[in-house]
């Protein structure tokens, strides 16, 4: 693998930045150069929560993913001011749960996950992101599946250990989809 | 947690696990975005080692405490961003006017005012020549990595201690909120020793003074003289600097911090079309590493200065280079961060330029 931009974005408390610290910890379990950058501030609280994660095997320069080659959008505003700016023949795995609008470019694969329902109908609510990790795990294979388990793992603080199998279980999810 | 294991932390929250390894045990601080995640760690951390955590009232208390403690010879630090240190001008001329050793954090945000919270270069002037009144320098400092926002937190401590004086470590909302994998020092035991430290010592000596006031100008000259001695030796010995394919280059970048980041994607994408650029990324913003872009001054034709700010070190640059090769700017400001595309662009409209 030589570089991977992703951009992750959707509502604060959609889990965006977890799920961004996660790809950044199993990236860097897998050996590779690593950036995690959220936005913050105001527009956190309530608003739009983004996060830039870079994944390569060189040192790396800007964190800010302008160009994505992944977009992962859970949320309309964030499909509608990012759907332009990846890459052609990128990757757009848009929430169809939350979104009802389709990508409207031809020059980028879009892949349609009914990410909420998919969790809520195994009663893993609230886990939507870590589903859409799976998938995007499957279709790019950014790492080993045992990395991405460390990733996890790392992403998780001791206190909330109880909370691995239930994430685990909806990356599983994603990744048959 | 193990040192020499890799862990993904936020430049702020490296930035004072560094500062715990390095000995400081006294934080004195005030929140404010995009910093405040240094003051938040501390405030967990240092009740469990011993140290001391303070939010004072205000950032003007916080420095004045940084002060006291300074003055009693322990290794302290406070952190804002911006507006913070404007507030902190004067207990930092009081500072380096009483000769105390301590480290100062500017995450810096876009400004002038309250201005805003994202991340920002514009307090370059401010950090490396009007800290506050009168005349003075502080050492200063520009990480570009999280893993370097570690790395020179201990170095700013050591040399605040041997030269005597404030050292800032200027950072950015950037780097203070993104995280990076980093391995962490060791931590050492300080033995708060200095000599010339006002603290208790039983009678056994002749008590020191930490003071500022000089009513006598002849008296207040020769003090300031002094310190200017000591100043030429920092700038004769103290610059550091990065050099990125910069020995054959026809445009040297010159770019710190955050900038330098995405300059360095710029750099590469110029030589990948063919266009010899480089780069000379500033370590120390004072002393400024002019040895560091002289040397270049022969073979390139241009610099180019790209930071985000309204181009606050182009002049730098130029004395550096004693004004031998134009030194052009691109820049954004006020929070945003240029992108590499633009940076690139920048490089190619002065390659063009110099082809004419």
């Amino acid at each position: 693998m030589s570089d991977l931009n992703i951009l992750l974005a959707g509502f604060g408390g959609q889990g965006i930045l977890f799920t961004g610290k996660v790809i950044a910890y199993a990236g860097m379990m897998e050996g590779s150069e690593v950036s995690w950058l959220p936005s913050y501030g105001p527009e956190m609280r309530g608003g739009t929560a983004n996060c830039s994660v870079c994944l390569s095997d060189r040192a790396i320069g800007s964190p800010l993913v302008v160009t994505p080659d992944v977009l992962v959008a859970m949320n309309l505003p964030s499909l509608e001011r990012f759907e332009d700016d990846v890459v052609p023949g990128g990757l757009i795995i848009v929430d169809s749960s939350i979104i009802s609008k389709k990508v409207s470019r031809t020059d980028v694969k879009a892949i349609y996950l009914d990410a909420s329902g998919i969790a809520e109908a195994n009663g893993l609510k609230g886990a939507a992101n870590m589903v859409i990790l799976g998938r995007m795990f499957k279709e790019t294979g950014f790492c080993s599946e045992e990395n991405l388990d460390k990733g996890l793992q790392k992403s998780i603080p001791p206190k909330k250990a109880a909370l691995i199998d239930s994430n685990r279980k909806a990356i599983r999810l994603g990744m048959e989809s | 947690m193990s040192m020499a294991e890799r862990v993904l932390m936020k430049g702020n929250e490296a930035i004072a696990e560094a500062a715990i390894a390095a000995g400081c045990r006294h934080f004195f601080g005030y929140p404010i975005t995009p910093q405040t995640e240094v003051a938040a760690y501390m405030s967990k951390r240092m009740p469990k080692i011993g140290g001391i955590y303070l939010q004072g009232e205000s950032e003007v208390a916080s420095i004045n405490m940084v002060l006291g403690a300074g003055a009693a010879g322990v290794r302290v630090m406070t952190s804002t961003s911006s507006p913070g240190i404007s507030l902190m001008a004067e207990g930092i001329s009081y500072i380096a006017g009483s000769d105390v050793p301590c480290l100062i954090v500017n995450v810096q945000r876009g400004g002038p005012g309250l201005g805003g919270i994202q991340p920002s270069q514009a307090d370059y002037c401010q950090a490396t020549k009007a800290s506050g009144h009168g005349d003075f320098h502080m050492l200063v400092f520009a990480p570009s990595t999280v893993q370097e926002m570690v790395d020179l937190v201990a170095g700013a401590f050591e040399l605040g201690d041997k030269y005597r004086m404030p050292a800032m470590i200027l950072s950015d909302g950037m780097l203070g909120q993104m995280m990076e994998p980093v391995t962490l020092p060791e931590p050492r035991d300080m033995r708060d020793d200095k000599e010339w430290a006002a603290r208790g010592h039983d009678g056994k000596r002749a008590h020191n003074v930490i003071n500022s006031l000089y009513i006598n100008p002849q008296e207040l000259e020769s003090l300031v003289k002094a310190r200017y001695e000591k100043y030429a030796v920092i700038v004769e010995n103290e610059q550091r600097a990065e050099e990125y394919l910069a020995d054959d280059a026809d445009i040297i970048v010159v770019a710190f911090g955050a900038s330098s980041r995405v300059s360095r994607s710029a750099v590469d994408m110029a030589r990948k079309s063919g266009i010899k650029a480089g780069l000379v990324r500033p370590i120390t913003l004072w002393p400024f590493p002019e040895k560091f872009l002289a040397k270049h001054a022969g073979h390139a034709k241009t610099f180019l200065s790209v930071e985000m700010s309204m181009g606050q070190m182009v002049d730098d640059v130029r004395l550096a280079i004693k004004c031998s090769r134009p030194v052009e700017f691109y820049g954004r400001t006020g929070g945003v961060i240029p992108t590499p595309k633009e940076v690139y662009d920048a490089i190619v409209r002065i390659n063009g330029g110099g082809q004419r």
